[in-house]
């Protein structure tokens, strides 16, 4: 679908496939993630978008195919300083303040003093956290832990963010709220990646890959997905795409 | 691996713990009320002046076992290694952090335990008693990096807790403190060479016998540095930046 090696790509994949134990996680999964667009990847649970993305990230174990992230092979470790990345559940220490948490990653991505206070603050104010900085993560609600868990994810201006659901549970306004930043992150030339599965979310990425047991069922915008079905929102069209997947497996 | 890695993660270790009082307060007291509880067990008998060198290695190197080998299960088990991993801190930086900031706290540990038997139980030693300190650290620190290595074998925090007398009963029978350990029989004495804390008890019972800083002590302590390097090392095999 898309042509080998555009300039403008920050993921490549090329015929990728992870087996854990009996089960094949992800089959012959291809495609590229533009850079400097909002990629969505969607899914039902099970259908192997967290294994893609650790793949991509360079942890998940047992991955063969290409997985080539910024020109480089995925887990090479200059990638690290420039790839962050937000998993499902929030990974931060609940026994520190929400301060002292974003200092430490701050640490880890290389800043210090003031660069560090400052990237500290303006990833808070991005997630809407910035008067809760002393505050003990154990003491926060679920959805402002992961609001902290993404904005450990912004500290040091990384050039790929990979998300996984990085809005579940979150109220209405600030989802609007952050996709906004990741539109306004993708304008600054940032390639964001983030898995969903809330329709009107999907809406508002620049493209988006459809996985369905561990296989891409269609990948493009969404108008043009919605063109190519004929259908009237994304929720249709993806029914549709998956019946006609069904069909042509049956027919097969 | 980063020097500058490797303090922030020491020092975040140690704001965690700060927040939790309660574990501090356990990680100092405990170890005071055994000594205390032992000296009173054997009063008016030369038993307590005999054993109690040793007690104070053996303690702190059950807790810090305990607790470092829950703290990094949950490390591995709550995500938070796993985004670790993407970042660009080192392996080494992650166990050197916890290792360093665990180490500080039996520091503090070995100072007020040595402090209390001394000076409130009446421990009476030969060598002297900077030379206990070192004896005691160096054996929490191995606790330290063992309960690092151990999180690998455990899947929960039961099964984390269960390491220890898995790991510390052995070695406690062999160590000479039951039995000494030239009267062991054949097979078990050669097995005790092999055992970290036959060298602590070793080296304890050296400085309870010996004036000043008896060479010996030395050498007991480097064979315990030893495995401490070892079990850093193999722990640092056990954390996988790729993971099924």
């Amino acid at each position: 679908m898309m042509k080998m090696e555009e300039p403008r790509v920050a993921v490549r994949l090329d015929e990728v496939r992870v087996v854990r134990g009996p089960r094949v996680v992800l089959d012959a999964v291809g495609g590229v993630v533009r850079a400097g667009a909002v990629t969505g990847l969607l899914g039902p649970s099970g259908s192997g978008k967290t294994t893609l993305l650790r793949a991509i990230v360079g942890v998940q174990a047992r991955v063969t195919g290409t997985v080539e992230v910024l020109g480089r092979v995925a887990g090479t470790p200059s990638l690290r300083r420039e790839v962050s990345y937000v998993t499902q559940t929030a990974s931060v220490y609940r026994d520190l303040t929400v301060g002292q948490n974003l200092r430490y990653f701050a640490a880890l991505a290389g800043l210090r003093g003031s660069a560090a206070a400052e990237a500290v603050e303006r990833a808070l104010r991005t997630v809407g956290l910035a008067d809760r900085g002393r505050d003990l993560v154990a003491r926060l609600s679920g959805g402002q832990v992961s609001r902290v868990s993404l904005a450990a994810a912004l500290l040091g201006e990384p050039r790929l963010l990979v998300l996984d659901e990085p809005t579940v549970g979150l109220d209405p306004v600030l989802r609007d709220d952050l996709w906004r930043t990741f539109a306004e992150l993708a304008r600054t030339g940032v390639t964001l990646l983030v898995s969903t599965h809330v329709m009107d979310e999907a809406a508002r990425c620049d493209d988006l890959v459809l996985l369905r047991e561990g296989r891409v069922l269609a990948t493009g915008a969404p108008r043009e997905l919605l063109r190519r079905t004929g259908a009237g929102d994304l929720d249709a069209a993806f029914l549709h795409l998956i019946r006609e997947a069904g069909l042509a497996g049956a027919a097969a | 691996m980063t020097a500058v890695r490797t303090a922030a993660t020491a020092s975040r270790v140690l704001r965690q713990v700060r927040h939790d009082p309660r574990t501090i307060a356990l990680l100092l007291v405990v170890p005071c009320v055994l000594v205390g509880l032992m000296a009173w067990v054997f009063v008016d008998t030369p038993t307590f002046d005999r054993l109690g060198a040793s007690i104070l290695g053996l303690f702190p190197f059950v807790v810090m076992f305990i607790v470092t080998s829950v703290v990094m299960l949950r490390e591995r088990q709550g995500g938070t290694l796993e985004r670790l991993m993407t970042t660009p801190v080192g392996r080494a930086d992650v166990l050197l952090g916890y290792t360093l900031a665990f180490g500080a706290l039996a520091v503090v540990q070995a100072l007020v335990a040595v402090t209390f038997a001394v000076w409130v139980a009446g421990l009476d030693v030969a060598g002297d008693l900077w030379v206990l300190v070192v004896v005691a650290v160096a054996v929490a620190v191995l606790g330290v990096t063992l309960g690092l290595l151990g999180s690998a074998f455990a899947a929960t925090e039961l099964q984390a807790v269960q390491l220890m007398p898995a790991v510390v009963l052995p070695q406690f029978f062999l160590c000479g403190l039951l039995v000494p350990r030239d009267d062991l029989p054949r097979g078990l004495r050669e097995l005790s060479d092999l055992l970290p804390l036959s060298y602590a008890v070793d080296a304890m019972r050296t400085v309870t016998v010996e004036a000043g800083a008896p060479s010996s002590v030395w050498v007991d302590v480097a064979v315990l540095a030893g495995f401490i390097v070892g079990a850093v090392v193999l722990a640092s095999l056990t954390l996988r930046r790729r993971t099924p």
